[in-house]
């Protein structure tokens, strides 16, 4: 039984693998991005010169946009290991599938949700968010987007066998999304009136540990079915 | 169980689409013996093949190895085993090495030098090029490199040999030899003829089953 990699090993190799795979894509992965800076850019010049109404809904406009951005991007985390058949691959691997996905998971928010929290101050500070509520909307984009991957992993896996899963996975996974969106918005505006937000980020932690601790178990059990 | 094949099914029925596909299906294979599943298209050869992977459930009965059902041992029984389906598997962007050492990294990978399995599949020169530019029978040929990529005991193979041409199909049928002679198993479906020591082949009807 010599040779095999260890866990740790296999869950870095895959990674690295996802990752650059995203850096030869640059493209497509571009597009959430895109898409995220496009939508919070178009608001100011719709609602017209009021800055109090900007700055007040802002927190709203950065995470439904974030929300949406992130739903754009998540065909992409099995989609093409589906179709070349690198998928079955995977599920017919030494190691447990649920780590394997869990790497994949990873790589996909290192590629679609980071570039979302490094954009976001600049951003917030065009649509004059306050500069108290600042790191707080940083900090519910730093625990909420893992949430909003890892979820919408168990919708991808679900749907990827379907010919036009697009729809059933919007569908399947908005709900999901909501609280997420619910505390997220709720701690920012929260922050900036200046009172307590420990509520809202115990429960995005919350979120964050039962996802991570579930999603990947229920992702693998959903692409075994899609695979078959 | 009286005799201790490695790889056994035991009643195996697979139903698609309303239709029986095969029913109560018995099969052992032994070290050393190889499989041929024949029969018309639509039939069952992949399903089969891919129930004794464990990608597909069977409808009823069950896939054992060394004697004990593959969906329990998982990791222990996947390890040994090497699959390659109607799709390569392997990723276009990546270059052939960057392809095997994935490979590698999900089973048990073999001593052998990466350069020297590219060698054997006479694929050495195309080593850092991206899979994406190459032709479908270099790409299918990188799929079953990853078959001396990694150690496995047990080969399942649907149709290896599509896009392949009659040099890159010898070259195989070596390899398939070398891997009987050394104690593995091969479970293969093709329409080509494979050229190999009576013997050790069996072969399976399945259109003649149903």
């Amino acid at each position: 039984m010599s040779g095999r990699l260890s866990l740790v090993q296999a869950f870095v190799f895959l990674l690295r693998r996802d990752l650059l795979l995203a850096l030869r894509n640059r493209a497509e992965y571009a597009v959430p991005l895109l898409f995220f800076v496009l939508v919070i850019t178009l608001f100011p010049l719709a609602l017209g010169a009021l800055p109090e109404l900007l700055a007040r809904i802002a927190p709203g406009i950065i995470w439904v946009a974030a929300l949406l951005a992130s739903m754009l991007s998540l065909d992409s985390i099995f989609r093409s290991d589906f179709d070349d058949g690198s998928l079955e691959q995977i599920l017919l691997s030494a190691h447990p599938v649920a780590v394997l996905v869990l790497a994949k998971v990873c790589a996909h928010w290192l590629v679609t949700g980071l570039p979302l929290l490094i954009t976001s101050p600049l951003l917030a500070g065009m649509l004059g968010v306050a500069s108290d509520a600042l790191p707080t909307l940083l900090l519910t984009i730093l625990l909420g987007t893992p949430v909003l991957s890892l979820i919408g992993a168990i919708g991808v896996a679900l749907t990827v066998g379907l010919r036009k899963g697009g729809i059933i996975l919007s569908l399947l996974v908005l709900p999901l999304y909501v609280p997420v969106l619910i505390f997220a918005a709720s701690a920012v505006e929260n922050a900036a009136q200046g009172l307590d937000i420990s509520a809202q980020i115990y429960m995005l932690l919350a979120f964050l540990f039962l996802s991570l601790s579930l999603s990947p178990w229920a992702t693998a059990a959903a692409l075994r079915m899609s695979a078959s | 169980m009286s005799t201790k094949a490695l790889l056994q099914t035991r009643q195996l029925s697979c139903i698609r689409n309303d239709r029986t596909l095969f029913e109560r299906l018995d099969l052992s294979l032994d070290a050393g013996e190889m499989l041929v599943v024949e029969g018309p298209n639509g039939c069952g050869k992949t399903s089969l093949l891919r129930i004794l992977t464990g990608l597909r459930l069977a409808d009823s009965g069950a896939v054992l190895w060394r004697g004990e059902a593959i969906d329990r041992l998982a990791g222990d029984y996947y390890e040994q085993v090497a699959y390659i389906g109607h799709h390569d598997g392997i990723k276009h962007e990546l270059s052939c090495l960057e392809n095997l050492r994935l490979a590698r990294a999900m089973g048990i990978p073999t001593s052998t030098d990466l350069d020297d399995v590219l060698e054997r599949v006479n694929l050495y020169a195309y080593g850092d090029s991206e899979v994406g530019s190459m032709s479908a029978g270099q790409k299918r040929r990188l799929a079953l490199a990853r078959l001396l990529a990694t150690e496995s005991l047990l080969w399942i193979l649907d149709e290896p040999f599509t896009s392949l041409d009659r040099a890159s199909m010898a070259l195989f049928a070596d390899l398939f030899e070398q891997q009987l002679q050394r104690g593995g198993l091969i479970v293969v479906t093709s329409h080509h003829e494979i050229d190999l020591p009576r013997q050790s082949v069996k072969r399976l009807n399945l259109g003649q089953a149903a």
